[in-house]
């Protein structure tokens, strides 16, 4: 077997390993958790024996590891279980709010991971000059702010005094592209600028650090124009850092979302963790970690192939 | 001026230093530099380092690495004056006039691309040849530098080739755009001298078949002799003597060109080994962690009391793995370290701190050696502390006689490392190394990153050093000249074997296996048409086999 190909096995192999890990240190957070599902359901004035009850029904006696071990064949299987609070089957109602974040967190990122890129690549044609300094003071005044910050004064400015965008991002399935488009402009807006500092640093450092070597001083030598000797010669060799970045950026565009989510009424996974986290539904707190859990996995595996794809001396060896 | 490809005058070159405690400022490094070349002429270019060489060459196509600016003269290429032009105009010029071949291939290709893309990259991008055109052309140049499989190597990333191959593939990168001039910045100054052979002669071929004109930079006077025409000799910025390569090697007026010239013939008379040696290794086999081959096979040395071991061979050849089996760093799958009459943990964490003691190491990077964060005196009193448990006066003592031993005066204590020149960074490497005592002292390739006069000291110093302490130096080398210059006893190692042991006039008398005869001869000497000598002896040998 190729040593790449082992390498990447190797990778994927450690990533299920990482989410079986999670999957434990999840359902044992969940659980010591205060507070009893019981209790909340069926209120204050519960009797014992109610309670009682739906214990048993909610198989809330049974040892935890019994309990796990269910959870866990149901999850293999895609039962995320039902929710307790309006015994509804999770996966289903998940399933929408899913669909609906990543389709807020895509074209965060279509905007934003280009931009970034570019943007470092502008960066370092005019290291230390205006240019430089003006992208690195707006991208890092924008990630300072909060983004609940950013969120209000984008909805007053731009939604209230111009109109330009709904302040509210209601979607569903009855609008076409170019309205929903409209409608989740202004939480793109702000997702964007949460991570283009980030990502354009990274770019910008990478890619100096690699305009340091004798490489790129052969390309000077040979009378390329520096963007080309960027675009042809240091970039190619600072993928796996700025992919790394990248990735870890498209990772927070899911996970991170909830209070932006929260800020603009988006039906998305966040709100639908933030509204059951209050109402102490366990099994859909879970089912929302797990995922996000999966959702970070998953990106940084994919960074780690991609670096391991992106390093000539594992694709071509000797 | 017209008849002249390149015409330099009155050059000036300066730089921005940023001297330690001090304000950065601007110093000149060039002082005024002048000379002609003309259409299929070979300029040698030598001296020092920071004599200057490499930053004329690169003004030459109006480029100043780093901080280097050029600040006056005039620099004439193919009867136009370069250093007023815009960049958008050099960039013309860059890479398809003039080109440069630099001393690391290896850091100078793209890992990321492959070799053929890089080579005919300047071509095509000045719009000078078509793709298909360059291609050919380089497939063409790859098989006059007689490189193997010149139709597919170009498929190949760098990594994919050997460092010998990747300097000829440099080569080829810069003869590809039929350039007038060919800045050659020492080119085989990081091969192996087997290795070097051939490639200086594919270069001197090259040039020759193509009639560029080059600009040939290197410290080593034995090399430039075989390629150029004429030699320039350079120091600190200066020009210093400038003939035809005939001159200055058979008969140079300066007094410094005549230290250049005679820099290698220092000898010392080898002296036959004690009954006793303090240290053996016998039959060690060894291979690094996580590998499944050995990379030594069956090595047995001695060391001697006052005497010096070298072990030379090329790089991979297992000397410095050697060196590490003795200290204990990478311990032996097999064999004995007898050290004193008694047998040795393999293993470092095996030994006690009284051996540790007795093994101390100089190495080729003074620079990485030392902390940068720590003076001098606390770089030499570490092990004074550590061995010897040595504080306060007593220790202030010992470091001021050490730095005395090392011939540096006792203000040096103070000093940090960026303070110091390469040869005084080895010497307080030494010092550090005297400083415990020891029994043996291992020396990795340490005169090769200094230049030959500098080198020349530090071989008389380790050698007036071990006279007075007794103690037994363990020198690996590439070099047969530093070999002549200190050794007692050879070993001639080669791919992970001892190929050829024994006192020094044993080893360097015939009769030669065939290994030890390859490396003698490679060796480049001072003479007009060494290079064909050899290149013929080789070719008829093979003929004969």
């Amino acid at each position: 077997m190729p040593l790449f190909l082992k390498l990447l096995v190797q990778r994927i192999a450690l990533g299920l390993l990482l989410l079986l890990l999670v999957s434990m240190l999840i359902f044992w957070g969940t659980n010591i958790l205060p507070g009893d599902v019981a209790q909340s359901i069926l209120g204050q004035s519960a009797t014992p024996e109610a309670l009682a009850n739906i214990r048993a029904e909610l198989g809330l006696n049974e040892p935890a590891l019994s309990r796990y071990f269910d959870w866990l064949g149901g999850l293999v299987q895609g039962d995320l279980g039902t929710a307790l609070t309006s015994g509804k089957d999770i996966a289903s109602s998940l399933g929408s709010r899913l669909k609906n974040t990543l389709f807020l967190a895509f074209w965060a990122a279509v905007i934003a991971v280009p931009l970034a890129i570019f943007l470092g690549l502008l960066a370092v044609r005019y290291r230390e000059r205006w240019p430089d300094k003006l992208i690195s003071a707006v991208t890092l005044a924008s990630i300072s702010v909060p983004e609940f910050l950013i969120g209000y004064i984008l909805m007053y400015f731009v939604g209230v005094k111009l109109g330009w965008a709904p302040t509210v991002s209601m979607i569903h399935d009855g609008l076409s592209l170019g309205q929903k488009l409209n409608a989740i402009a202004l939480p793109v807006a702000v997702l964007t600028m949460v991570v283009l500092a980030h990502m354009m640093r990274m770019t910008r450092a990478a890619i100096l650090n690699v305009m340091q070597s004798a490489y790129i001083e052969t390309a000077e030598l040979k009378g390329l124009t520096m963007f080309t000797i960027i675009w042809r010669h240091a970039l190619p060799n600072s993928i796996a850092p700025i992919v790394n970045v990248v990735m870890i950026n498209l990772a927070y565009l899911v996970v991170g979302v909830v209070v932006v989510e929260v800020v603009f009424t988006y039906p998305g996974m966040g709100q639908y963790l933030v509204d059951h986290v209050s109402k102490r539904d366990v099994p859909v707190v879970q089912a929302c970690g797990l995922i996000f859990a999966a959702v970070y996995i998953v990106l940084n595996m994919v960074a780690d192939i991609v670096s391991i794809l992106a390093n000539p001396r594992l694709r071509h060896p000797k | 001026m017209s008849d002249k490809l390149l015409t330099v005058r009155d050059l000036k070159i300066g730089a921005r230093v940023y001297p330690p405690g001090e304000k950065p400022h601007d110093i000149e490094i060039v002082h005024g530099v002048s000379f002609e070349l003309e259409k299929g002429k070979v300029l040698g270019l030598i001296g020092e380092s920071g004599a200057g060489k490499s930053t004329i060459g690169l003004a030459t196509m109006a480029y100043g690495r780093g901080g280097v600016e050029i600040t006056g003269g005039e620099v004439w290429v193919n009867g136009r004056e370069i250093l007023g032009t815009r960049l958008r105009d050099l960039r013309k010029l860059r890479g398809t006039e003039v080109t440069y071949v630099s001393q690391s291939a290896a850091a100078s290709f793209n890992p990321a691309k492959k070799i053929m893309e890089q080579v005919i990259e300047a071509s095509v991008h000045a719009g000078k040849f078509s793709k298909k055109v360059a291609e050919a052309r380089a497939v063409e140049l790859f098989a006059k530098l007689g490189l193997p499989d010149p139709e597919t190597i170009g498929n190949r990333y760098p990594h994919q080739v050997s460092g010998g191959q990747l300097q000829r593939c440099m080569t080829a990168l810069a003869l590809c755009p039929e350039p007038d001039l060919v800045v050659f910045d020492e080119p085989t100054t990081a091969l192996d001298v087997t290795t070097q052979i051939d490639v200086l002669m594919a270069i001197k071929d090259a040039i020759r078949d193509t009639g560029v004109a080059a600009l040939y930079i290197t410290h080593d006077l034995a090399v430039v002799a075989q390629v150029s025409d004429e030699i320039m000799v350079l120091r600190m910025g200066d020009m210093i003597e400038h003939g035809t390569t005939d001159q200055i090697i058979n008969a140079p007026v300066e007094e410094y060109t005549r230290d250049l010239v005679s820099v290698r013939s220092r000898v010392h008379d080898g002296k036959p080994p004690t009954e006793n040696p303090v240290m053996t290794i016998e039959h060690i086999t060894a291979r690094y962690k996580g590998t499944n081959f050995d990379v030594l096979h069956d090595v047995s040395m001695e060391l001697h009391a006052g005497q010096t071991l070298a072990v030379v061979g090329e790089s991979g050849s297992g000397k410095s793995t050697t060196a590490r089996v003795m200290t204990g760093l990478l311990p032996a799958r097999d064999g004995q370290i007898c050290f004193d009459g008694r047998t040795l943990s393999p293993d470092l964490a095996g030994r006690a701190r009284d051996d540790l003691r007795e093994i101390q190491m100089i190495y080729q990077m003074a620079d990485v050696a030392m902390n940068p964060r720590q003076t001098v005196g606390t770089i030499i009193g570490r092990p004074l502390e550590f061995y010897f448990g040595m504080r306060g006066a007593e220790k202030r003592k010992r470091i001021e006689e050490l730095l005395n031993d090392i011939e540096l005066g006792p203000e040096f204590k103070d000093r940090y490392p960026a303070e110091l020149s390469g040869g005084q960074k080895q010497r307080v490497c030494i010092a550090r190394a005297l400083a415990a005592n020891p029994k043996i002292i291992i020396c990795d390739e340490v005169t090769s990153a200094l230049d030959p006069l500098v080198a020349e000291d530090i071989l008389k110093l380790l050698h007036e050093l071990q006279e007075r302490e007794n103690v037994a130096y363990l020198f690996i080398t590439h070099d047969i000249a530093t070999v002549r210059a200190i050794a007692d006893t050879i070993a001639v190692m080669y791919q992970g074997r001892v190929v050829r042991y024994g006192t020094k006039a044993e080893v360097l008398s015939p009769p030669f296996d065939d290994y030890t005869d390859l490396l003698l001869a490679s060796v480049p000497e001072m003479r007009l048409g060494w290079l064909e000598e050899v290149v013929e002896h080789r070719s008829m040998e093979s003929a004969g086999n």
